[in-house]
């Protein structure tokens, strides 16, 4: 819980705090400003209280009709090396090239 | 006109098929911006695809050409489908060609709008959770999502795959219908289509076309009450008119009840935003898409690239996204949405043992004031109560409109079993034909 958006009004605080919302942007390779942050805190308590509302869903068998889907495994036609490298922002001898891995 | 509204991000044409026999010769289609086309660049609403040229076409596209429809522009949309009143493009707001003070609902805010101003006979359009159907509702025209597994969605740019579908917006249930009668079917480069010939009770060879007969005579309707309760009372006014003529024209009514809806939107965002955040894990600036100035490693990079190029919903779904995947709350929302999937799809199954369709409206609001919604995600995602059903358990449904409250366009939605667009397109005939 957080100790950070306490209302006055004795309302629940947020389930999240800002320092679990910079974790998940972490896990999830996405760089959030500040007031992001905070923002985001206060909205994803409102929303995953409502999404709370799911422990009252009753187990129900899930019976999917589910088949595999397979093709002969054969070369087909696919896009040239030019076509895929087309909409890299930087390539060299037909590779892509990435940031620095460390 | 089109200039005002926002209707296109990009004005380019595909010709048609020379073939003045095909059954789309001379119609004019817009393609949401989610739908690749050779060629032409094809964003997704967001700054990350701004640049982003596709090398080939999506199978819905090229079916449209064949079938001698000239594409004339692609669509804006919610970025990446995520909103419920295209206001979350990187490139600026559509507006309702109804009322320009209005949005024209969402994701596919674009198509709806090119349609219902004229720009276009039909449009293509992308439902997760009722992303055709809504922005239908609003600006007054017919949508259509097909049931799960009829119409490709090789050349989507995915969001959410278990639940999208690609649907036909058009201004009658006729022609909406023509469009899913060419871009439906089997397709080998998706494996999640379905060949007709295989599904038991669904016929090869249906005209959805020829379904728009208007012939409601011995029809039964289900009206569920948790679809009407907490609706707005003008949209709730409208849709039982719209509801009572068909009684009239010879259809039987009845009450039912869908208890598992109530928990839909929660399951319904609990599996998209996991989905998505699994889906958008692929815009990291190497392979496509614009990329960050960054001096960091991978990681770094990847997040700044990905900072500068999401907007805040997009960022928002893929943290929730990650959160109801992590360890720890996997069990808590995943599953428990997935339980919820379950239920409604039964729920829907049990249902259709006693009616032929389900009546409801497809929006509980009149559409929205721009910026109204932008700042309160929560109550932009109440308003999809009634789509998200339908998605969750894979289902066929129109939106037709019912008429007007306050001047603005109200939609009757109408749903049907799995593969039973015939029957759908049959009643939304009638309701238009009142």
């Amino acid at each position: 819980m957080s100790d950070t958006a306490a209302s006055d009004d004795g309302e629940d605080e947020p389930a999240v705090d800002a320092e679990e919302v910079r974790h998940v942007a972490d896990l999830a390779r996405v760089r959030l400003a500040d007031d992001e942050v905070d923002e985001f805190a206060a909205q994803f308590g409102d929303i995953l209280e409502y999404f709370e509302a799911l422990d009252e869903v009753p187990e129900t068998e899930r019976e999917e009709e589910l088949v595999n889907v397979m093709r002969p495994d054969e070369i087909e036609a696919g896009l040239s090396q030019e076509e895929a490298l087309a909409n890299a922002e930087e390539t060299e001898d037909g590779f892509f090239v990435g940031p620095k891995v460390s | 006109m089109a200039a005002d509204l926002n209707a296109f991000v990009t004005e380019e044409r595909i010709e048609g098929a020379d073939d003045a026999d095909g059954p789309l010769a001379d119609a004019t289609v817009a393609v949401k911006d989610n739908i690749s086309t050779e060629g032409i660049r094809t964003t997704c609403g967001s700054e990350m695809l701004a640049d982003y040229v596709p090398p080939y076409s999506a199978t819905v596209v090229d079916r449209l050409t064949e079938a001698g429809a000239t594409v004339v522009g692609k669509t804006n949309m919610d970025e990446f489908g995520m909103g419920t009143t295209t206001e979350t493009s990187a490139f600026g707001p559509t507006r309702n060609p109804v009322d320009t003070d209005r949005v024209p609902g969402g994701s596919s805010g674009g198509s709806a709008a090119a349609v219902a101003a004229g720009e276009a006979d039909v449009a293509l359009g992308s439902d997760t959770g009722g992303s055709v159907r809504c922005p239908a509702a609003f600006c007054g025209v017919v949508g259509i999502k097909p049931t799960y597994g009829l119409v490709s969605r090789y050349g989507l740019i995915a969001y959410a795959n278990s639940l999208e579908q690609i649907g036909p917006i058009a201004g009658t249930v006729e022609e909406a219908a023509a469009a899913l009668d060419v871009i439906a079917g089997d397709d080998p480069n998706d494996g999640t289509t379905r060949d007709l010939a295989d599904v038991e009770g669904a016929d090869p060879d249906a005209s959805y076309a020829a379904a728009a007969d208007g012939d409601v005579e011995g029809m039964t309707i289900g009206v569920p009450a948790e679809l009407f309760e907490g609706a707005d009372e003008r949209v709730v006014e409208t849709v039982e008119a719209a509801i009572d003529d068909l009684e009239a024209r010879g259809a039987e009514t009845t009450e039912i009840s869908l208890p598992s809806v109530e928990h839909a939107v929660q399951a319904y965002y609990v599996i998209a935003m996991a989905e998505a955040s699994s889906n958008l894990a692929r815009f990291d600036g190497v392979r496509y898409g614009n990329r960050a100035e960054s001096d960091g490693n991978w990681n770094e990079s990847f997040a700044e690239t990905r900072e500068e190029g999401f907007g805040a919903e997009v960022k928002r779904r893929i943290l929730l996204g990650t959160y109801a995947l992590s360890a720890g709350y996997h069990d808590k929302y995943y599953e428990k949405a997935q339980d919820a999937r379950a239920w409604v799809r039964q729920d829907f199954e049990d249902a259709f043992d006693d009616v032929d369709v389900i009546a409801s409206p497809t929006m509980p609001v009149l559409p929205f004031e721009l910026g109204e919604s932008l700042d309160d995600p929560l109550r932009m995602y109440l308003a999809d109560a009634n789509t998200t059903p339908v998605n969750l358990a894979n289902l066929p449904a129109v939106s037709v409109p019912a008429g007007e409250a306050d001047g603005l366009p109200v939609g009757l939605q109408l749903v049907g079993p799995k593969f039973g667009e015939e029957t759908i397109v049959r009643a939304a005939s009638a309701v238009e034909g009142r």
